[in-house]
């Protein structure tokens, strides 16, 4: 049916495609201008990392390993690391769970409220512990009583750890799950399956992708902080430095080969971390293509709307479902 | 009425309770901390605090800084969403995947990398020093890390704007006998700019809280190139927390104020778009 109009399209004349693109001079022109933005502004400062880690050569590289710091930097990291992962999982099924699959009161305030730690400078999240966990601090008497540390200790750069990476599971899965809808599970359920069957076989591999992808930017995170855990942690040296915080300790005495051997950890980590970043955001796109297929969209409609009628649809959205006819290919999730 | 819906699933109470809890113990209670830490303060104490003129310093470095990077992140990032959406070019997924480098890279990295780059013996500050342009260690230095920072938001909130474009439009306008310029001035331009500004905005709001990127490359001397964070920090070194946090409150409520703004942009545009449709 498109095929006459494209005919006539590609026998216009010459001025009308013309206005249709940029002159190549002006396409040039853009290509050059955000190349170069994008080398000296990206990629530059990434390759300096490489450059001055090995500068001296491989062996100078790996002698900055060989500091007692430096291993108990990266412990530190991957302890944060694998306390804050886990409990922000949990919390962000949770949430998307409750959010996604249930209609209530003051849902979208929620996700706003979830979302806040984005929105709050590093520095001053590491602060409000301060302001709770210090000497000074509301709790402060008490836990010296009782001699427990939290700032200038590894409570602190945890709960820091935590609080920054506090979103980002629960954000990637909440819009996704509330694209499925629920009819997958309501199928489970009157099929006689309990609840923990249909969250573990039913909605947890239809989200396993957004969550790993939730995981591995919250990682990223974790791993990187800076200026949060600049705050609570007190930089003693062997004891509550993170990498990033080493990386700083190191520059600062000039150790600048030992510097940026172990900033190009953190380096690495985040090309790792944007390779994997692009794959999943493919098998994403058709996870959603999948969940958002005509016929599942309108049925997954009439599920939110009336999650317990959901056998006696809103007559004309049963039309358009129907008029369309049976598409199986589009109605099996694959 | 009723709270919830009825519905056949289980574990509503469990999840929305403990996420709930899990939400008020870790962000809600800490964030109710430091407002209650300011209502301690009083009036006069507070005001002297961040009307001191270091700290005023800090205020004009900060906006001044963050609101020129994220000028120039909407110039560029949105040639480069651009390119990455309309243009043909090899290796362009490549492209796409590093514009995210600036939210993966943890900022003390980008930080002592923009230094060592920029400083007078650096790659491009032994270029930019003979022409007197001094780079690392001046407010020009902030305004490059914040740059760097700030890039990706236009860039990722542009992209899908521009994937949505329909041809038809710029067919009909060019068929109507608009040049390209006026197309792109007329029809995509309006279309484009909503998700342009909110690109902008949240580039702005991370410029302001940003810390790390920023620190090395400084080179933090009071009332020149020492940003607001940064005063925060310095008061906490000092056990002047109720300095710090009255400061932190001046930059929360800045950030809150730009994060409302984005959200009625998102609002009123989406509004118009009913409008159109309907």
């Amino acid at each position: 049916m498109h095929a006459p109009t494209k005919r006539i399209a590609a026998a216009s004349t010459q001025p009308q495609r013309r206005a249709l693109r940029e002159p190549l001079w002006v396409r040039v022109l853009i290509r050059i201008a955000s190349l170069s933005f994008l080398g000296i502004f990206l990629l530059l400062p990434l390759v300096t990392v490489f450059y001055e880690a090995l500068r001296e050569g491989f062996g100078a590289y790996l002698a900055s390993f060989r500091d007692a710091a430096a291993w108990s930097a990266i412990k530190l990291t991957l302890l944060a690391a694998g306390i804050s992962l886990p409990l922000n999982l949990v919390f962000g099924l949770a949430a998307a769970w409750a959010i996604a699959k249930f209609e209530f009161w003051g849902k979208n305030f929620l996700i706003t409220l979830i979302d806040l730690p984005f929105a709050i400078s590093p520095v001053i999240s590491g602060l409000v512990f301060v302001l709770l966990f210090g000497a000074q601090g509301w709790l402060g008497p008490w836990m010296s009583a009782h001699d427990f540390k939290v700032i200038f200790a590894v409570p602190g750069i945890v709960l820091a750890t935590v609080f920054v990476t506090f979103p980002f599971v629960a954000r990637e899965l909440i819009p996704l799950m509330q694209e499925q809808g629920t009819e997958e599970e309501q199928a489970a359920l009157s099929l006689g399956a309990n609840g923990w069957q249909t969250f573990w076989y039913v909605t947890l591999p239809n989200v396993r992708w957004a969550l790993l992808y939730g995981v591995i930017l919250s990682n990223a995170r974790a791993m990187g902080e800076f200026g949060a855990v600049a705050v609570v942690s007190g930089s003693i040296r062997g004891k509550t430095n993170t990498i990033p915080l080493h990386v700083e300790v190191l520059y600062n005495e000039y150790h600048f080969v030992a510097a940026f051997a172990v900033a190009s950890l953190l380096a690495l980590l985040a090309l790792v971390t944007l390779v994997i970043k692009t794959l999943l955001e493919r098998k994403i796109q058709q996870q959603m293509a999948n969940s958002t297929s005509d016929f599942d969209a309108e049925v997954s409609n009439v599920a939110v709307k009336s999650p317990v009628n959901a056998a006696v649809p809103a007559p004309h959205v049963s039309l358009a479902v129907w008029t369309r006819g049976f598409d199986f290919e589009s109605a099996v999730p694959t | 009425m009723a709270l919830k819906q009825r519905s056949v699933l289980p574990g509503f109470g469990l999840t929305l309770g403990y996420s709930l809890l899990y939400l008020s113990l870790i962000v809600l209670i800490p964030l109710a901390g430091l407002l209650a830490k300011t209502t301690s303060l009083t009036w006069v104490q507070f005001w002297n605090t961040v009307s001191d003129p270091r700290v005023v310093a800090s205020y004009k470095l900060t906006f001044g800084m963050s609101l020129m990077a994220a000028i120039i992140n909407a110039v560029f990032g949105f040639l480069v969403a651009w390119m990455l959406v309309r243009d043909q070019l090899p290796g362009k997924k490549l492209i796409d995947a590093i514009v995210d480098l600036p939210f993966a890279l943890p900022t003390a990295v980008s930080g002592i990398a923009l230094t060592t780059l920029y400083a007078p013996n650096g790659w491009l500050g032994r270029w930019l020093e003979p022409m007197g342009i001094k780079t690392a260690f001046s407010p020009l230095g902030v305004l490059i890390a914040l740059t760097f920072i700030g890039l990706p938001f236009v860039v990722r909130t542009l992209q899908p704007a521009l994937e949505e474009l329909e041809a038809e439009s710029e067919e009909a306008a060019a068929s109507l006998g608009a040049n390209r310029w006026q197309t792109f001035r007329y029809v995509i331009l309006p279309a484009i700019m909503p998700a342009l500004l909110t690109g902008f905005a949240l580039s702005f709001a991370r410029a302001l809280g940003e810390y790390g990127s920023v620190v090395f490359i400084s080179g933090n001397m009071p009332m020149k190139t020492e940003i607001t964070t940064l005063l925060i920090v310095t008061k906490l070194e000092q056990y002047d927390t109720a300095g710090a946090t009255a400061i932190a409150v001046v930059m929360l409520v800045a950030s809150f104020v730009i994060l409302f703004a984005i959200n009625a942009l998102q609002w009123w545009t989406s509004r118009g778009y009913l409008k159109a449709t309907s």
